[in-house]
């Protein structure tokens, strides 16, 4: 195992989430591309620490930082659904065009 | 063994990623989220950090568990009992996303990488305490804020009626206009 291999883990988890962020019409879909996005993001940080500098505290930060944004992202995003679904009565994103204005 | 299990989580976390956006339950489409979480929270686990492994684990399990119910709450065909398809600019996306791996491969293959410093400490997790409650402190307090500001966000979004819904305008009714009479001083 070496920095590249989880690296390169990594960016395949970030483009394949990044795929479902960006074709999914559904918003809980799309959160789960963003949760993918994340989890890659994690691994990258975990994998920094590992091999580049296990002596510094600021890359565990890091990972705590990302993981309270994916629960974050996951909180706000199902109280927007629910608040879109409530007032329109959809769950797709283009659906919800009028938000742009 | 290390290796072993680093090759089979990474297949696993990459071939249930790429499940997640295949398969027409949305059940199942959150279940292949969990198992592709849980290998990079066990890829976590390997490189050293048990208890944020652990955490991952914990709340990756807990998340997906809500965003299934939320996917049986709102969306059509959750059993995937018929096909179906929910995307929109397949081709373009899937160019973008290959052109973002290839990017972020070759920034990977060919940045010079600094050597290891230092050695991890006995106790990583004793690290972590400490940092955040010493010098990280200040990421810890907005961190801490951050989740407030989430749980006030969360429950104004989520509530049908507001106080301008139960007091008026502007605010000034005498009594909540509630469809159930209750509650303090009522």
């Amino acid at each position: 195992m070496s920095l590249e291999l989880f690296l390169l883990l990594a960016a395949a988890l970030f483009s394949v989430g990044l795929f479902g962020a960006l074709t999914q019409q559904s918003i809980v879909m799309l959160m789960m591309g963003l949760e993918l996005m994340l989890g890659g993001v994690i691994l990258a940080a975990a994998a920094a620490w590992h091999y580049i500098a296990p002596a510094a505290s600021e890359g565990q930060v890091l990972i705590v930082v990302a993981v309270t944004a994916m629960a974050l992202e996951m909180a706000i995003g199902f109280a927007v659904v629910t608040a879109l679904f409530r007032s329109r009565e959809i769950d797709m994103t283009d659906m919800a065009a009028e938000l742009k204005e | 063994m290390d290796v072993a299990v680093f090759w089979v989580l990474a297949v696993l976390a990459v071939v249930c990623g790429v499940m997640v956006f295949r398969f027409d339950s949305m059940a199942r489409a959150t279940f292949s989220l969990l198992a592709s979480l849980l290998c990079v929270g066990g890829l976590v686990v390997l490189l050293g950090l048990d208890y944020l492994g652990i955490v991952i684990v914990l709340m990756m399990t807990i998340e997906m568990a809500i965003m299934a119910v939320f996917m049986v709450m709102y969306m059509m065909n959750p059993a995937g009992l018929m096909p179906m398809t929910m995307i929109h600019n397949k081709k373009g996306a899937a160019v973008v996303c290959g052109l973002v791996f290839a990017l972020l491969a070759a920034g990977i293959l060919l940045a010079p990488w600094p050597a290891r410093r230092g050695r991890a400490p006995a106790d990583p997790t004793m690290e972590l305490g400490m940092s955040l409650m010493g010098p990280q402190m200040l990421t810890m307090m907005t961190l801490g804020m951050a989740l407030f500001a989430t749980i006030v966000a969360t429950v104004v979004l989520a509530t049908r009626r507001g106080r301008y819904d139960r007091f008026g305008d502007d605010l000034r009714a005498r009594r909540a206009d509630d469809p159930v009479r209750g509650g303090v001083g009522r």
